[in-house]
């Protein structure tokens, strides 16, 4: 019995990796991570249905069943689920089109980011973003973005409104490597520090914007100096719990003094997009050896089987299940309807002009 | 030409639209204090309203948020650095979180480098969300048009670029009274609003302005002049020289002309427009903007498909050449009354 309300209570501690700062005292960061094997579990099941979201999706892809463009995060799932242990729905998000991740963290069902890239109804933006613009109003979640760079002005917006609006809350500005180059992020950075907000900008940094590596795009590699006054932390993103401790003080941080410029050590294993095969700019050497050394799922998976937290075949039945659930989810999201016709024109202005559309087929038509 | 706008009182320019209450209390108003009276009026009725941009603090390179920091304080009137995307995209956000965003745009000239945010961000987000996340509380001020003097950067007028973009809504008073009336109604439509201010009419002379809280809808064109013989469309401060070049054609051809000021350039009142030039069989479209792909040329397009059968005449326009604003050839450039007063005649004598 005694052994039982142990393990019940099981705590773990678990030393974070080192981290980098720039104008910011590194002993703020904590240096150990102290979980559970509820919170242990719950990490695992997130990242893993991530994992499989992609997985699915660039099947049904590869099919010509999801169309337009996707940018799959296979390798970056740490750092979604992190993000969110250490924060709440109140605190704004804001991110390009590799949003995935965020999507599900933030309350969207893999049934409804299914049905949103099939383009029906029954997707999160009712069929007509795609891939790239997930977004969900009760969590807070702005997108969803496809120009890069645009994001980050209209964080640092949201940022502005939630210390207006006196809110114990930040704006987390998520861009990557690629877009670290944009002008309008200086822009937005010397707002942000200027007014004090409680904005903090996350670059993903997974070493490849698009198809250039991070030496030939930027001159200045050290994404999280690139805030210049603001305060800068790099930490290994791989890992879930530094993600979660990072988060935790950044949110103390923005609402207490004003904006963090993170950068969060990141890969992704897949191409840029559905279209980049990921290897014409680098070997698949540097990517297996992330996947065996580096991999976030891994790392939850292991500290759970070390600390016989769960065994080996229990892992497999959990993985199993997530697998077909997330299938299930597609399966069932590909038979649900298309929007109608008029959907075409309305959410244009807030209010539905008249519009007659005349297709090839009259029966088409929608008058609004 | 512009010196003579304020010898001009009973000029259309300071003219009331049909949609103001009558009998009202009135102060006597510039543009520029009419607009600020709505600024004032906003932020006193709005508590989440905010106006922000370059120098506006001080009341502005034009004076229309004079005064306005020293009354609703500086956390509602504030400056922002000099970064027109950063601002606009700023915008975005603040207006997407719900509060009433009012952006200065300090000449339309330099809303270019926003134009990513306006039309890639404010425009479709409301459409790519399905609904979910819009920034209808989003208005974006900017003085534009010609002014005597500006050159190629203070004189120019974007509308054309925007007006291509489904998700915006475009505005332009010709007056103070339409100023105060379409800039409330703008702040409040739940649309994002590009609400572009006719810098040579900002001093221009005074006339009654209701001091009451009115609105004038917008998507609705005022037909400012009714007349028979030909429909005369403009906007801003064209509605000047139109003035000017209508009272001598109908002098001299002995005819009428019915003069519409459309108000909302986006979207387009064609109802107004098309009862009109079914009536009078020809029209002209009047714009500072260059001739190419402006405003006049969709509207032109839009007649001849809906009253093919009932023109007299091709459409004219009357509009700036296909080059950059000049600074020395202004005059050449800007299309005043004596080129509206050509292109009407010749359009009534075709």
């Amino acid at each position: 019995m005694a052994c039982s309300r142990l393990f019940r209570n099981f705590t773990l501690t678990v030393k974070l990796p080192p981290v980098t700062t720039h104008k910011f005292d590194a002993t703020l960061l904590p240096t150990e991570a102290v979980t559970s094997k509820e919170e242990l579990m719950k990490y695992f099941n997130d990242m893993f249905t991530i994992r499989r979201i992609e997985i699915t999706s660039d099947a049904y892809y590869k099919n010509a069943e999801i169309r337009g463009f996707c940018h799959l995060c296979d390798g970056q799932e740490g750092i979604y689920v992190g993000m969110e242990a250490g924060v709440t729905h109140d605190d704004c998000l804001i991110t390009a089109y590799r949003d995935h991740g965020q999507a599900f963290m933030r309350g969207e069902t893999p049934h409804a980011i299914f049905a949103e890239m099939f383009g029906k109804i029954t997707g999160t933006s009712k069929g007509k973003g795609g891939s790239m613009h997930f977004y969900n109003k009760t969590t807070n979640f702005y997108g969803g973005n496809g120009i890069v760079g645009a994001q980050v002005p209209v964080g640092v917006g949201l940022a502005f409104a939630l210390k207006y609006q006196k809110k114990p809350n930040i704006s987390m500005i998520m861009y990557g490597d690629g877009a670290a180059n944009q002008g309008q992020i200086a822009e937005a950075a010397n707002i942000a520090a200027l007014w004090k907000l409680p904005a903090i900008f996350i670059c993903e940094n997974n070493k490849y914007g698009m198809g250039t590596a991070i030496e030939r795009a930027s001159a200045n590699t050290d994404f999280y100096t690139r805030g210049d006054t603001i305060p800068g932390i790099k930490i290994e993103a791989q890992n879930i719990l530094a993600v979660r401790e990072t988060m935790k003080l950044a949110k103390k941080w923005g609402v207490e003094h004003g904006p963090l410029w993170l950068e969060f050590s990141t890969y992704r294993y897949r191409g840029h997009s559905m279209s980049d095969p990921g290897v014409s700019y680098r070997n698949k050497e540097e990517i297996d050896k992330v996947r065996a050394t580096r991999d976030p799922i891994e790392y939850v998976k292991h500290l759970i089987l070390d600390n016989k937290l769960a065994s080996e075949a229990e892992i497999e039945d959990i993985q199993d299940k997530i697998k077909d659930d997330v299938n299930k989810a597609a399966a069932e999201a590909k038979k649900d309807p298309v929007p109608e016709a008029k959907e075409l024109l309305t959410d244009v202005f807030s209010h539905n002009r008249k519009y007659l559309i005349r297709n090839v087929e009259l029966k088409d038509s929608a008058l609004i | 030409m512009f010196s003579r706008i304020n010898r001009c009182f009973s000029s259309l320019l300071f003219s009331t639209s049909p949609e103001v209450p009558t009998g009202l209390p009135a102060t006597k108003r510039t543009m520029l204090s009419a607009i600020n009276n709505a600024l004032d009026t906003i932020l006193t009725k709005d508590q989440t309203a905010c106006i922000f941009g370059e120098d506006v603090a001080f009341g502005g390179v034009f004076r229309c948020t004079d005064g306005l920091r020293a009354k609703h304080g500086e956390s509602r009137v504030f400056n922002t650095p000099l970064c027109e995307q950063g601002i606009a995209g700023f915008a975005v956000g603040l207006a997407s979180y719900g509060v009433t965003t009012i952006a200065e745009i300090q000449f339309a000239d330099y809303i270019f480098p926003a134009f990513d945010q306006i039309v890639n961000e404010a425009a479709k987000l409301r459409y790519r969300t399905g609904g979910q996340f819009n920034c209808g509380s989003l208005t974006i001020r900017a003085p534009y048009g010609a002014v005597g003097h500006g050159g190629l950067y203070h004189s120019q007028s974007p509308e054309a670029y925007f007006a291509h973009t489904p998700g915006l809504k475009i505005v332009i008073p010709r007056g103070p009274v339409q100023a105060k009336g379409l800039l409330l109604s703008s702040i409040r439509d739940p649309n994002p609003v590009l609400f572009f201010e006719p810098k040579a009419m900002y001093r221009a002379s005074s006339c009654d302005v209701p001091d009451d809280d009115y609105t004038i809808p917008l998507g609705k064109a005022e037909i400012v002049k009714h007349g028979r013989e030909v429909t005369i469309i403009g906007f801003g401060l064209q509605l000047l020289s139109l003035d000017k070049a209508v009272t001598r054609v109908e002098k001299e051809l002995g005819i009428t002309c019915e003069i519409i000021d459309l108000r909302t350039i986006m979207p387009l009142d064609m109802e107004t427009i098309e009862k009109s030039v079914k009536k009078t069989g020809r029209c002209v479209i009047a714009h500072e903007a260059p001739r190419f792909g402006g405003i006049g040329a969709e509207i032109a397009a839009k007649i001849q498909e809906e009253c093919f059968l009932h023109l007299e005449a091709p459409v004219g326009r009357v509009c700036g050449w296909d080059t950059p604003f000049p600074l020395i050839f202004e005059k050449f450039y800007y299309p005043d009354e004596n080129r509206a007063y050509e292109e009407i005649k010749r359009i009534v004598l075709y």
